[in-house]
């Protein structure tokens, strides 16, 4: 039996270490910028207060701490609550079998986090993705193009100022887009609590 | 006067290093190959931009987004039952199962995941085993037909019609299901469905029998596949594959064992691997997947409960109608579930589950109400595909259509 688990082999139930104690080793070797574990519905989440570093923090959670799966990578807009952009990263590690959640805030002007795909190549897709639906840009990528769009759509639809009939747009020869018919629309729905009334207003961005 | 000249002639090594030269131009030029988006191949609308050394491909670059609806962008604007139909049309060759892991998802965030009744877990067990079937016998058959290999094709179709039968009389609809719903089902099993299944089960054992006999052991099918788009274990962890492509590059890890949901930890059944990662081994896989997935029907049908199909909870599930027209309180329920949906906590979850294409995750995040703030959803196929532009260079341009089918990737999914 070899000392070191090969990777993605299952550690023995000895060794292996709970989501709580990784997460407290994570927040110990980055003890300034990695914020307490916190818990929901069985699910730990660590916030990275310095976008900077994020990619430093996720190398050292794969290659100290076997998370070798990056489940996913996506991005939030938080509208008019500084700062604007969060990104949110889902490892996994096939040794220990414990999922992780990192988050990082970064503002609009900056609007730029550092890239990860060095770390699990699975994150070029990920963050290009981002980058074509919500415009944030990721440093270091190698490849940092629109990935469902296509090249030369000037909006990013996933942002909150952007309706969601669409706008309409054109590159001649490529493809064209037009606001989709809402009947009465379009219905933007803002999130939280309240009656439909206030949940819907009719015309949230009247520019649309 | 004598004089010297130099002839031109030279030996024929000479000759040759000059002639070899001049070739050196002609192959200097590479060619661009562009495959899709509507190629038989390609299994929908992805798009291939090879480049071409001779037959070998020296770079590849998938092109997608061509089925791309904005479901993430949809969902922030609708309650959360309202986004199930928009599941069918995510891994469309599995809508059952997709579902059955949006359901889930939502009622983690609203915890009452471990509420809900032993017989909808059941139930929806049967789904997502049924979708595995289905997805699993439409590709297999389409990636034997694209080795050429037709006759595979018309077997599995014969048995998915049946499938579809089945479907729809479960559900009313035979592709686009909205079977399930926050905190339930749309309606229990129909009277006499079992029995049906029971039987279709026994039909789908010999038709796999037969798609194993003519295409395990086929040489034509073999040399195809074997050792052809090898994907290392390392390789399948780092491009984040799932499902039976991440199985095949002997990574043994299915979320229905590591991290079960529903009542898969009460049912017996083997997680099969590859070895090699290679096309046959992700061929092998599936159809030992297929021959679990029956078993666990009939253990399923064994094991099926009586009781409730929904959660008792009138804030979750819309209340019976008779008391809908009787009593006030199932009316205020029945209003304020279809006006303003579950009133969901804040927070954010990550529910995946084991699709028949890999991990299809949703990962919801919630600022309170019915609505969800932000919907992300992880598809498998989107992951399984980011791989192509590593794997593909340094194969020859036939062994392209071997790794796509193998790969066994819904655009549906993947472009969201």
């Amino acid at each position: 039996m070899p000392s070191q688990p090969a990777p993605g082999r299952q550690q023995s139930p000895e060794t292996r270490m709970s989501a709580k104690q990784l997460a407290k080793k994570l927040k110990q070797q980055f003890e300034e910028v990695v914020s307490e574990a916190a818990e929901f519905r069985g699910e730990l989440t660590l916030e990275v207060s310095d976008a900077s570093q994020i990619a430093e923090v996720c190398r050292f959670a794969k290659e100290a701490m076997g998370f070798d799966f990056l489940v996913d990578l996506t991005t939030i807009d938080n509208d008019d609550n500084a700062p604007r952009w969060t990104a949110v990263y889902h490892m996994y590690g096939y040794g220990h079998g414990c999922h992780l959640r990192l988050k990082t805030s970064v503002s609009e002007e900056a609007s730029e986090f550092p890239t990860v795909s060095a770390v699990w190549r699975t994150a070029n897709w990920h963050e290009r993705e981002a980058y074509d639906m919500m415009g944030i840009r990721f440093a270091g990528h190698p490849d940092l193009r629109r990935i469902l769009m296509w090249e030369g759509y000037p909006y990013y639809p996933l942002r909150k100022d952007f309706p969601l009939a669409g706008k309409p747009s054109e590159v001649p020869d490529v493809a064209f887009s037009d606001p989709a018919p809402l009947e009465g629309g379009p219905f933007v729905t803002v999130a939280g609590g309240g009656d439909s009334t206030a949940r819907e207003p009719r015309v949230r961005n009247p520019e649309g | 006067m004598a004089a010297t000249r130099e002839l031109e002639v030279g030996d024929s090594a000479a000759r040759s290093a000059q002639a070899m030269n001049e070739l050196q131009d002609v192959r200097g030029d590479k060619m661009t190959l562009n495959m899709g988006p509507s190629h038989p191949a390609t299994h929908g609308v992805l798009r291939l931009v090879l480049e071409l050394d001779g037959e070998i491909i020296s770079k590849a670059d998938p092109e997608i987004g061509y089925l791309h609806r904005g479901d993430e962008k949809i969902a922030e604007n609708m309650t959360y039952t309202q986004f199930i139909p928009y599941t069918d049309r995510l891994d469309y060759l599995a809508p059952l199962a997709n579902n059955v892991a949006y359901a889930l998802a939502v009622e983690k965030l609203l915890g009452i995941h471990d509420k809900l009744p032993e017989r909808c877990q059941y139930i929806r067990v049967i789904c997502c085993e049924l979708a595995r079937i289905s997805a699993h016998l439409l590709g297999l058959g389409a990636f034997a037909m694209d080795v050429g290999a037709m006759t595979v094709f018309l077997h599995t179709f014969t048995e998915r019609e049946k499938i579809y039968n089945l479907i729809e009389a479960l559900t009313g609809a035979r592709f686009t299901t909205t079977y399930t719903r926050i905190g339930g089902l749309s309606r229990d099993l129909p009277e006499g469905w079992t029995d049906e299944l029971r039987q279709f089960n026994r039909e789908v054992s010999v038709a796999i029998g037969e798609a194993d006999k003519l295409l395990t052991r086929n040489k034509i099918f073999v040399d195809r596949t074997r050792d052809v788009g090898v994907i290392s274990r390392e390789e399948a962890i780092d491009f984040g594959l799932t499902g039976p492509n991440l199985r095949g590059s002997n990574v043994e890890y299915d979320l229905r064992k590591a991290h079960p949901y529903l009542v898969y930890d009460q049912l017996d059944f083997d997680v099969p691997y590859g070895e090699v990662g290679d096309c046959y081994d992700r061929y092998l896989v599936r159809m030992e997947e297929m021959r679990q997935s029956v078993s666990l029907l009939d253990q399923c049908l064994a094991k099926l409960p009586g009781g409730p199909v929904n959660v008792d909870d009138g804030k979750i599930v819309l209340p019976d109608k008779q008391k809908v027209l009787s009593s006030m309180e199932e009316l205020i329920h029945q209003f304020m579930l279809v006006t303003q949906g579950q009133d969901a906590p804040a927070g954010e979850v990550y529910f995946g589950a084991e699709n028949p294409k890999g991990e299809l995750g949703f990962y919801i995040m919630s600022k309170g109400g019915g609505v969800p703030y932000r919907l992300k959803i992880r598809a498998p196929s989107f992951a399984n595909l980011s791989i192509l532009s590593h794997t593909l260079p340094g194969h020859m341009i036939s062994d392209v259509v071997a790794i796509l089918g193998s790969l066994d990737f819904v655009m549906g999914e993947c472009d969201r």
